[in-house]
Order: C-alpha cells, then structure tokens, then sequence
C-alpha cells in the first residue's frame, strides 16, 4: 500500500523537467528571440541530415548564404523571387487575420495575371502606348481579376456558410485550367503553349534599364514589382493596425460573436476582405507577368508562390512588415537551394525552418522549469 | 476502518495539508497554507477569485506539485506526481469543466482509462455494476445514455460516478454549483450528504456564503493565498463573518438604494415572440415596459426565453412578432447597430464569447462600442492616442487591476473582465442598459461594485433592464420585477423602499413554475 502512494521511494533522477502554462504575457522581445533560436535550431537538424547525406554542412550553408545574398547580382535574383512571395503572403495575411482561410492566393495570382495579360494581349493599346498608360491599367486589371477570383469563395462563404477552404482551394484549378485555355488557342504564339511576346512598354521597369547612366546596374532584373510589394505591404500594416476598418477585420478575427455585438457587419466584411486578399495576390501575379516572365505562360506563373505565400503569411505571424523580411529569406532559399541540389536538401531545410518555427509557439504560452527533485520533497 | 498517523497513534484527519507553498510566476498562490479533511465531512474551501483555493487543490489531486510542504493522506506521507497517483490514493477532482467524450455512453465514460476491462467490452454487466453504485448515493443516471443527451447536471452525476467507481473517499468539488439550474443544485446537495452520511468525504469549492453554509459542516476560508481561517464549524458562523474573512473588509449584501422618481417610457416591449437556435418558440407573449430612471428585473429560471428576450432587444436576434419600442422608435428587426446608435448598452451574459475578444487588448475591447466616433477616430484612421487615453481614464476610474491597457484582457480575471464590459457600456452614457446576469461568477467584492454601478446608472437617469436568476439581486436592486416563463409574462411585482414581504418572495416563485399572478390565491398557498 504504502509504495502506491509515496513514489518518493522508489530511486529518482535528481532533475525533473516541469511545464507550466504562462500566467502572464512574456516580454515583447522574447517572442523575436524565440524564433530565432528556431531557425537556429532547424539549421543544426539541417546540417545534421546534410551530413548524413554525404555532405559537408558548413560549406552548404555557406554556399547558401553565398549563392543568395553573396553580392549583388545574386542578391537583386533572391529579391526577384521575393516579389511574388511578399504580394501572395500579404493576400494570405489579410483572409488569416479573420480567420477567413483562403487557400486560393494561387489562383488569384494566376487570374492577377492573367487580367495583366488581357490588357495587353487584347490590343486595346496599340504597342507603343506609354508605359505611364500601360502599367496603371494594368495594375487595376490584375488586381480586379484576382479580386473577383476572390471575391467569389468570399461571397459564398457569407450568403452560404459554404466553407471557403474547398471554395478557394477548386478556384486554383479552374484558374489554371482559365489560362490554358487562352494560351493553348486564341493567345497561342504559333501553337506553341504561350502568348506571345509582350510589348516593351508593357514591361514593369528594372534596375538594368538604368545601366547606361549607372554602371552598377547592368545585369539587375529587379523590377517595380518588389516596389509594389512593399508599398502594398506598408499600406495594409496602417490599414490593418491604425484604420477604423482593420480594427473591425481583428475583432472580427478575433471573436466574430462580439463583432457583431458591437455592430459590425460581418458579411459585408468576408466578401470585403476576400475581394482585397485576391486583389493583392492578383497584384502579385500582375507584377511577375509583367515584370519577369513578359508574357502568359503556365509553368513560371503557376509556381506554387500563392501556397509559399500561405507558409510565410503564417511565419510571419501575419504582420505585413515581417512578411517583406520573411518573403525576401524564403525567395534566397528557393534560388540557393538550386545550387546544391535542385530539389531535396533545400526543401527538406525549408520545411525543418517551418516545422521549429510553428513547434516554438509552444513556448510562447508554456514556460519549461528544471526543478531539483530534491527540493520538492 | 482506524485511521492512524505515522506514529500509530489514532488522528481524526483523512487528508492533511501541512504548510504548502506554491508559487507562479508573479504569484505566491499558496502561502504556508494548512487545511485538514474530516472522514465524512463536507467542508467548503472558501475564497475569491484567484485566491489560491483551486491551486490548493490541483495540488491535493496531483495537477500540480508543492513548491513546499507535505501531504499526508490517512497519516502517510505523499507524493503525487499525476492525478493517477492521487486517484490511487483515493482522492478524485470533479472538475468545472466536465471531461467527458460526448458521443459515448455514461458506463463507456466511467470505464474510460481503467485497467479493466482489458480488451473484451462486455458493457451490459458494467452497467447494471454502475446503476447500483449510482443508487447507493442517488447519483441516478442510465449508464447506456450517450453523453451529449445529458442535462449538465446529469453530467455532473457521471463525473462523480466515475471518481467513486475509481475507488475516490475524498471528492474535491470545484465550484460544482457554477453550471447548475437552481432545482439542480438541490438535488446536488442531497447527494452530497448522501455521500458524506456513507462516509465519504468532500471537500467543496465555492466563492457562493449562501451555498457554503447551507451545505458545509466546516469551512476554511484562503484569501491572497493565506488562511484566514481554519476549519471553522460553518453551524455558528454568518455570512457576514465569512464575507469579512474573505474579502478583508465589510461586505454589504443588500445595496441601498436612494429614492429617484421615474421619468417617461424607454422601452416598451409589446407582446414579443421569437424562436431560439433549435428553431422553437422561445418567446411566447411577452410584454414588459421601463422608465428611465428604473431597474426592471426579469425572474425566472434559465431557459425561459431571457436569453433571447436579450437578444432580440439589442438586434442580434429577429423575433417573429410583436414590438420593441425605445424611446418612441421601433428598434425590432435591425442590425445591433441601430440599437448601439440609439443608446442601448448591452451586457452579455457571456463575458467571454459575446462580451469580449480574449486576445486584443484592453483599449481595443474598451473602444469596441466608440470606434466609429471621435475622438477615437477621424475618418478612417483610428487615434490611438485617443483610445489609449480612453481606455487608461477608464482602467482608473473603474479601478480594473491590469498593468497596462495594451494586455490582451484573456489574461484578466472574471471580475476585471466585468469591469471593461462595464466601463464601455456605461461610459457610451446610454438611454437602455440591459445586463444579464451582470453578477455570475464574480466573489463577493466585485458584485457589490457591479451593484454600485447599476444603481449609478438608474440614478443618472437610465432605464435599465436586469435578467437575472439570483432572485436576492433582484430583490434589492429593482422597482419592478417581471417573471417570465416558457416565454410569457407570468405577472408584475412592484417593490417600494426595498421592502420585500415572504408573500412577495413567493409569489415570485409561483410564478416562476408557471402559474401566472392572477391565478394565485390564498387558497392555493394553503396548500403549498
């Protein structure tokens, strides 16, 4: 009987490891540093499953390192790759913060730009149209057409209840299956599975195109796009933590019942903020045909950035300023990674990123004590 | 069975808590506290809110572990490091929360986690075991119901059928009387002393004087994680005396009421019908009308419609007939916002789920009802300056003890999070405050704050409507009551200078079981 109830007889290991929930909120750096030891952390599993793979850890970071951010040219390719990335999160971010969970950001970049290809390829502008013509409408258009592929699961998810999850999610295909349909006949360039060409007054401007006046320049393919990321982000950072609006978008997020007791619309605003998650993700797809690829073509446009997006929307713990921050490692990881292996090892470290950075959370609301075994007694 | 100490000599004492100390963070939760369990006592834990009285016990039931002191259970020593360990040790915790898988049945339930049966189910001999045992103690309940087809109280009965099964002498209670009808309480207490009469001992959690001297024969009383008093026989104690050593200071149950003279109409609520989530008559017939001026109190037991009647008023739930009139303007049928505009305040019954958003911050649950106006914002763009300056006048004169407005009100406590709800919904200066069951949950000290409001507010010139099922509250807070039931009108009380009469407490509770004002007769309360 006596063994039952007093465990203390039995030999003991002197320390014990205890988890208490956190009784208060912990400091407002603590959250920073926690992740970095994270990424931290998933760099030694990564090096350890390099290893095991036959290589030699320190040089593949090192080459990652190099091969991204290294100099210049490198650098201006892993902000070209950012761009996309920082548009389909930021759309990602807006549907999160109200719990809206719209997994459609690829389809929407897709119909982005495709809505950018229209202006063009339907030749309402003959070719030598001002790029000051061009770009504006193109902007809009992108932005309307990946609203509008937005807007729908948003419509249906506030007059139905219908769940915006497999709404958005099918989008992507039909989407998909939008563009082929152009490229394939009436936009085909000579039936080969692309447009043609787009105008050069259409193009988004890059950094090369000022190579004759800065030397320095030549060679830089970065373009607008990562200006409009940026600019888009800092816009939906005020919109969502200083306007009246995204007041209502994190009460909504937060606790849909007391939004509605305190008088907010709540269907006007799911329709609302997905026709905004999909203007910014078409705003994505608008800059990457016009800036990058230069005219509609499934593979480079379908790339998967609309789910890239979804990862680092979450990583970012959905702040617009931390996903330009996020977008901008992420895009260094996808064109490094390259070097070493075009695919494995670098994926493979992307995902230990992401699996210790949502695994850390953790600590944020559990606090880990070692107690001496003795001291209880 | 004798129970003896470490020395073999005889002691009284089942459970003895020596001196523990238990810190979080921020917190010492238990400060050198001792408590002692009779074998077949019902002794109350008593304490506010945060006072340490269910840390103590998540300590007795093997959640946490002492940072210091002992346990002794039948004079041994312990040391329990799971609530498997107590279990063994014969002490079981029936938590607030139920822990029960709804789709399964109560003896699928109870069997839940033993050692036996080891593989094959052969649930029918289980059963007839677990109706005998539920018999012995009046927990009655069928062992072959599914969970989810359970009232709480019910559920409450399979919790405590699972720890006596699991072989548990000592029963812990936690607040047991929190998620329970008033009919359902009596029948929890009889089990009870059914329990204790076989010789089982309880020891029952609560921050309610009245539940604590009605059922326990001694009471302990923690307070900022200390004991303030010790294994007190709870026959000669008052509440009084219990409210003092609870809260620290004089607590004044009945708030005096000053004399204001009703003004014109607010509401007017005009034969109201409505159905509720499952689609069925929630209100019948229901009419009731405020002065400003006025606390009008609605009686009844739960479920009898306030919830919707609430609803319907402040726009978040459309009725099917009848009409609701502020101030003149019919306000049934639109969104809450046509309400909020028109200076109807609400406080939810649900401080959590309706009243709050848990992880934004005290200024953006302050500014919920104010954000559209300046000064919080101009245009589109909120001024936090504004709200911040807003929500840190208000944490000061409504005294809500958090360190800083920018904490998500999630980490509050129940008495603090009233508080905001509170100080928003007064502070918008409203014409209508309607408050549901402003009281619940809250200890001694901040019901009477919650009182001193509401009085603020009728003397100011409110009209305010006050649902309740604490018909004491009612009592001293009103000028009328309306009781309601299954969605009608049932009759109207008026109550002058706070005089209530026995004959007025049980007109009230006739009409509560259905029997409406005009049918009552001195005839008919012969017979009661």
């Amino acid at each position: 009987m006596s063994d039952t109830i007093n465990p203390l007889t039995r030999a003991r290991f002197p320390f014990k490891i205890q988890v208490e929930p956190r009784l208060s909120e912990p400091p407002s750096w603590f959250p920073a540093l926690i992740s970095f030891g994270a990424v931290i952390i998933a760099l030694i599993i990564g090096a350890v499953l390099i290893k095991i793979a036959g290589g030699d850890p320190i040089l593949s970071y090192i080459h990652i390192a190099k091969a991204s951010m290294g100099d210049i040219g490198v650098l201006s390719d892993t902000l070209v790759k950012a761009t996309p990335i920082i548009m389909t999160a930021l759309a990602c971010s807006v549907a999160f913060r109200m719990k809206l969970w719209n997994i459609g950001a690829e389809g929407q970049f897709i119909m982005g730009a495709f809505g950018a290809s229209a202006v063009v390829l339907s030749h309402i502008f003959p070719e030598t149209t001002s790029p000051w013509i061009f770009i504006p409408t193109m902007v809009l258009a992108g932005m309307l057409a990946g609203g509008i592929w937005g807007l729908i699961p948003g419509y249906l998810k506030a007059k139905f209840n219908v769940n915006e999850i497999i709404t958005s999610l099918m989008m992507n295909y039909i989407a998909i299956s939008w563009i082929n349909y152009w490229i394939f006949g009436a936009w085909s360039e000579g039936g080969f599975q692309m447009s043609p060409k787009f105008p050069v007054n259409s193009w988004l401007p890059r950094l090369l195109d000022y190579a004759k006046t800065y030397k320095i320049l030549s060679g830089l393919t970065t373009h607008l796009g990562l200006v409009f990321g940026i600019v888009a982000a800092i816009i939906l950072w005020f919109v969502i933590f200083r306007s009246r609006w995204g007041y209502e978008i994190r009460l909504i997020g937060d606790n849909p019942s007391a939004a509605r007791y305190a008088g907010i619309n709540l269907t006007l605003n799911t329709v609302l903020v997905m026709f905004l998650s999909g203007a910014l993700a078409g705003l994505g797809g608008m800059s990457e045909v016009t800036g990058m690829v230069h005219r509609l073509q499934t593979s480079p446009i379908a790339a998967g950035y609309g789910f890239t997006g979804i990862i680092v929307a979450w990583l970012s713990k959905l702040n617009p300023l931390v996903i330009i921050v996020v977008s901008i490692l992420f895009g260094g990881l996808i064109l490094a990674g390259r070097e070493i292996q075009p695919s494995g090892v670098p994926k493979m470290i992307q995902g230990t990123i992401l699996v210790c950075l949502i695994a850390s959370d953790y600590l944020l609301r559990y606090r880990i004590r070692i107690v001496h075994s003795a001291e209880e007694a | 069975m004798e129970i003896t100490d470490h020395t073999g000599a005889p002691t009284p004492y089942i459970v003895e808590m020596r001196s523990i100390t238990k810190r979080f963070p921020g917190v010492l939760a238990n400060d050198h506290v001792d408590f002692e369990l009779k074998r077949g006592e019902i002794h109350a834990l008593l304490g506010e809110n945060g006072a340490g009285k269910s840390t103590l016990m998540n300590i007795l039931a093997g959640l946490y572990h002492q940072d210091g002191g002992s346990i002794l259970v039948k004079g041994q020593s312990v040391n329990f490091s799971s609530p498997r360990d107590a279990i063994k040790a014969g002490i079981g915790m029936v938590h607030q929360h139920f822990m029960l898988v709804p789709s399964q049945t109560v003896t699928e339930n109870i069997l839940l986690g033993l050692e036996n049966p080891r593989f094959l189910m052969r649930l029918n001999q289980y059963d007839s075991k677990i109706a005998a045992l539920g018999e012995r103690f009046g927990l009655i309940v069928d062992p072959k119901a599914k969970i989810w087809q359970l009232s709480v109280g019910e559920q409450q009965r399979v919790e405590i059928l699972k720890m006596i099964y699991r072989g548990a002498e000592v029963l812990i209670m936690d607040e047991p009387t929190a998620v329970l009808a008033p009919q359902e309480i009596d029948g929890l207490f009889k089990i009870l002393r059914a329990m204790a009469a076989d010789g089982k001992s309880i020891i029952f959690i609560s921050h309610k004087l009245q539940e604590v001297t009605a059922i326990s024969d001694t009471v302990t009383v923690l307070r900022r994680g200390k004991v303030t008093a010790r294994s007190l026989p709870a026959l000669n104690v008052t509440r009084q005396e219990l409210a003092k050593l609870m809260v620290g200071r004089d607590v004044s149950f009945t708030a005096v009421k000053a004399f204001k003279e009703p003004g014109k109409v607010v509401l007017d609520i005009k034969n109201l019908k409505t159905d509720n989530d499952k689609g069925l008559a929630a209100l019948r017939d229901f009419s009731l009308d405020i002065r400003s001026g006025e606390i009008v109190g609605v009686a009844g037991v739960a479920g009898n419609g306030q919830r919707e009647l609430a609803q319907v008023i402040t726009g978040l739930r459309r009725c099917t007939g009848g009409q609701v009139f502020l101030n003149g303007t019919k306000v049934e049928n639109h969104e809450p916002i046509f309400g909020i505009d028109r200076g109807i305040s609400y406080i939810p019954e649900d401080r959590t789920q309706v009243g709050t958003a848990p992880n934004l911050s005290v200024t953006d649950n302050i500014i919920m009802k104010r954000y559209r106006f300046t000064p919080i914002s101009k245009g589109s763009v909120i001024n936090i300056k504004a709200a911040t300056k807003m929500a840190n006048d208000l944490k000061i004169s409504y005294e809500i003890s958090v360190p800083n407005v920018e904490t998500p009100v999630r980490l509050l406590s129940g008495g603090n999070l009233q508080k905001v709800i509170l100080a928003r919904e007064i502070s918008g200066k409203p014409s209508l405050m309607v408050a549901v069951q402003p009281t619940r949950g809250l200890d001694v000290g901040a019901i009477e704050g919650v009182h001193r409001l509401l009085l603020e507010q009728r003397q100011a010139g409110a009209a305010i409507l006050l649902i309740s099922e604490e018909l004491e509250e009612l009592l001293s807070l009103c000028d009328r009551v309306f009781v309601i039931y299954e969605g009608c009108t049932m009759g109207e009380i008026k109550i002058h200078n706070q005089e209530t009469s026995q004959k007025m407490i049980e007109q009230i509770g006739m009409m509560m079981t259905g029997t409406p004002l005009d049918q009552i007769d001195l005839g008919a309360e012969e017979h009661v």
